[in-house]
C-alpha cells in the first residue's frame, strides 16, 4: 500500500507512536552503555525511496546500516542508518572504549553494532507492542557497511519495497559531552499493518 | 602538462531503475551499485555507449510495473533498443556488467535471497539471447561499487570505498 492514502490524523498517529518507540528505545540504549542519552528527532516524513537515499546523504557516502524484520500483527522491516564515524562512535560507546578508539569494523565491532540494533529494535517495537495490543516480534539483525545507495537499495530490492513510500524519522543521539551520533530511521510496514496499527490505535 | 584541448568530458547521470545513452567524449555514470547491475552497452564504431541499472531480475512477478528499466529482462531490451535508434549495430554491441554485489550480512534467510546474483545471471541470459557478448565483469562479493563507462573508448572504471579505481 502507498501512504498517501493516510489521512493527516492517521499520519500523526503513525509518527507519534513512533517516536515514543524510539524514545523507548534510546532508553535502552542508555541502560546497555550506562550512559546519559538524549535523542533529537529533527525530522520525519513518509518519502518515495530515491528520496530518502538523499535525505541521509550522498549515494556513495559511508554508513552503517542495521536491519531487522518484524512479525506478528503488524509485520515490516525497521532499520537504522548512522554515518560511518557515527558507527565506529557507537562501537567504541557500547565497548566502554574512549571515543575516537575504533578505526576500522572487526568482527567484534560488527557483533556490537547488530546488538544495538537488535537492543533498538525490541524496545521500539515493544513500546508499540504495548501501546496498541498488537503482537510483534523481531528477527536476527542483517548489518551492512559500505555506500549508502548500494545499502538502502539492496535492502529495499530484498524487502520487494521498491513502489512505496517509507517512514523515515532523522534521529541524533549524543552523550553528555555532546558525542553526536547521527542517524536516520526508517520503517517500512507490509500491506494491512498500517490499518491493524491504526485500528489499534481506536482510529 | 598537456594544454587543456578539449572540454572536460561530459558526465551523464544514470539514476537507479534508468537508462540513458551517450556519445563520446560523454561519461555515463552510476552512483553506489549494491545488488543491482550496470549494464553497458558499446558500439565502438560509432563510439556510443549505453548505460542501465537495473534493480530486479524478472518483471513477470509483479503484476504492476510502473518502470520497465527497473528489471532485467524488460530492461536490456529497452537498452538495445535505444542504442539501435541512435544508429547502433547490433553485431558490433559489446557488453559489460558491474554489481550483482551481496551487501548485508547476517543469519535471517530471508532476506538474504541473493538477488544479486540472479540479477547477474538474467543480465547474461538476456544478453546472450540477443547475441551480445560480454567483454569484461565485476560482479558479486559484497562492496558497492560506482561505474563510470567512458564512450570514447569503451572502458568501465569502478569506484569502490576504500580501494583504488578499477578499469576494465
Amino acid at each position: 500500500m502507498s501512504y498517501r492514502n493516510l489521512s493527516p490524523v492517521e499520519l500523526d498517529a503513525l509518527r507519534e507512536i513512533s517516536n515514543i518507540g524510539l524514545g523507548n528505545a534510546v532508553t535502552s540504549l542508555a541502560q546497555l552503555i550506562n550512559r546519559r542519552v538524549n535523542m533529537r528527532v529533527p525530522r520525519s516524513s513518509f518519502l518515495p525511496f530515491e528520496e530518502m537515499i538523499e535525505l541521509v546523504g550522498g549515494y556513495e557516502e559511508l554508513v552503517g546500516c542495521v536491519s531487522l524484520r518484524v512479525l506478528g500483527d503488524a509485520p515490516g522491516i525497521v532499520l537504522y542508518i548512522f554515518d560511518g564515524e557515527s558507527t565506529l562512535r557507537l562501537v567504541d560507546m557500547l565497548l566502554g572504549l574512549p571515543v575516537g578508539t575504533t578505526g576500522e569494523l572487526d568482527e567484534m565491532a560488527r557483533s556490537a553494532i547488530k546488538e544495538i540494533g537488535n537492543v533498538l529494535t525490541g524496545s521500539f517495537v515493544s513500546a508499540i507492542s504495548m501501546m496498541t495490543g498488537l503482537n510483534m516480534i523481531t528477527t536476527v539483525p542483517l548489518f551492512a557497511f559500505d555506500m549508502l545507495g548500494a545499502v538502502l537499495t539492496s535492502l529495499m530490492v530484498a524487502a520487494g519495497r521498491v513502489e512505496e513510500q517509507v517512514l523515515v524519522i532523522e534521529t541524533e543521539l549524543f552523550q553528555e559531552d555532546e558525542t553526536l551520533i547521527k542517524g536516520h530511521f526508517f520503517l517500512l510496514t507490509e500491506p494491512g499493518a498500517i490499518e491493524r496499527l491504526m485500528a489499534a490505535l481506536g482510529l | 602538462m598537456e594544454p587543456a584541448k578539449f572540454d572536460r568530458p561530459v558526465e551523464i547521470q544514470v539514476g537507479i531503475a534508468d537508462y540513458k545513452i551517450g556519445r563520446e567524449p560523454a561519461r555515463l555514470i552510476t552512483l553506489g551499485l549494491g545488488s543491482c547491475v550496470g549494464v553497458s552497452l558499446y558500439d565502438p564504431a560509432l563510439k556510443l555507449g549505453g548505460l542501465l541499472h537495473l534493480m530486479l531480475p524478472d518483471s513477470t512477478q509483479f503484476n504492476n510495473v510502473t518502470k520497465p528499466a527497473k528489471f532485467a529482462d524488460l530492461g536490456i531490451p529497452l537498452l538495445i533498443d535505444e542504442m539501435k535508434k541512435n544508429g547502433a549495430h547490433l553485431s558490433r554491441l559489446q557488453a559489460k556488467l558491474v554489481g550483482g554485489a551481496q551487501m548485508f550480512s547476517g543469519l535471517d534467510s530471508k532476506m538474504i535471497l541473493n538477488i544479486g546474483q540472479r540479477n547477474v545471471e538474467k543480465a547474461r541470459a538476456m544478453l546472450r539471447e540477443a547475441g551480445i557478448p560480454i567483454l569484461a565483469e565485476e560482479v558479486g562479493g559484497n562492496r558497492g561499487r560506482t561505474m563510470i563507462f567512458d564512450t570514447s573508448n569503451g572502458q568501465v572504471s569502478i569506484r569502490m570505498l576504500g580501494s583504488k579505481l578499477k578499469v576494465i
